[in-house]
């Protein structure tokens, strides 16, 4: 293993994580609601009285950070390398898989872990270890 | 107030993921890939995540209700099974293929990027297959 020290970013994505963790927070203690975003986005389609508010102003924040962030700083690059066809693909595994697993990288990874949940320790190291599997398979196994 | 506090949760969370970096998939990528040159960033975004979330969430658990008076919901679901195990497979293989989780892909649709607007698409509807095949399943 060689670690990518131009790539690796340890103070910002320490204090990144402790915004996100801090969210997370905000959400539980104000709302009582698990800041899970398939969660909470999954839940828009199956639309219960009052339970449809705060999911789209959660939504609604998120989707705004951008705007927010450039105007304090300069927002890293995002670049996204896979082609429309593969983005498709995982965009269609993705949803189907957080809502059958009951979550993804922030309601089981983030708050499932936070609260020392057996069950999200299973997902998050099922889907670290199928996402460590599919990057490698991609990259370094010539079968495909 | 409620709508407010949700607000600038999904505010907060989203400039945690912008600052960390992970609302890049190449980023992302860079952490699954062990075999390549490892950028171990992502590790540090869950354990920061996950300190402050320890304190907040063990406050919660001894809370009866939110500091606004409302019942906490959370999730009382402690099984683990195929569902679970199943789900969170296809989700990592998801996740594998394009570096895009459910989070990073809405901040890079706020960036307004075609290609996550492409993965958000096509990530409700894998959502809303889900719902479908759940309904007949209830039926």
């Amino acid at each position: 293993m060689t670690i990518d020290w131009q790539a690796f970013t340890p103070w910002a994505s320490l204090a990144g994580g402790a915004l996100i963790g801090g969210a997370a927070a905000l959400l539980v203690l104000f709302n009582g609601r698990i800041a899970g975003i398939s969660g909470v986005l999954g839940g828009l389609l199956r639309p219960a009285r009052g339970d449809v508010g705060w999911r789209v102003a959660f939504l609604a924040g998120l989707i705004a950070a951008p705007v927010l962030v450039a105007v304090f700083a300069r927002v890293p690059e995002v670049r996204i390398d896979a082609s429309g066809a593969l983005l498709v693909l995982a965009g269609l595994l993705v949803g189907v898989g957080t809502r059958y697993g009951a979550g993804c990288t922030s309601g089981h990874g983030v708050c499932g872990l936070s609260r020392l949940s057996p069950r999200s320790l299973v997902a998050t190291l099922t889907f670290m270890a199928a996402g460590f599997g599919t990057v490698f398979v991609l990259r370094h196994a010539a079968v495909l | 107030m409620r709508l407010v506090t949700a607000w600038l949760a999904g505010l907060v969370f989203g400039c945690g993921l912008i600052l960390s970096g992970m609302a890049s998939p190449a980023k992302v990528l860079g952490f699954l890939d062990i075999a390549g040159a490892w950028d171990p960033s992502l590790a540090l975004v869950m354990a920061g995540a996950i300190a402050v979330g320890l304190v907040a969430f063990a406050w919660a658990a001894r809370r009866p209700v939110t500091l606004l008076g409302d019942a906490m919901a959370l999730p009382a679901v402690r099984r683990i099974d195929r569902r679970l195990v199943g789900g969170s497979l296809l989700f990592g293989v998801g996740w594998g293929l394009a570096g895009f989780c459910p989070g990073p892909a809405l901040v890079a649709l706020g960036m307004g990027l075609p290609k996550a607007a492409v993965f958000v698409v096509a990530m409700l509807a894998g959502m809303g297959v889900f719902e479908l095949l759940e309904r007949r399943r209830g039926r």
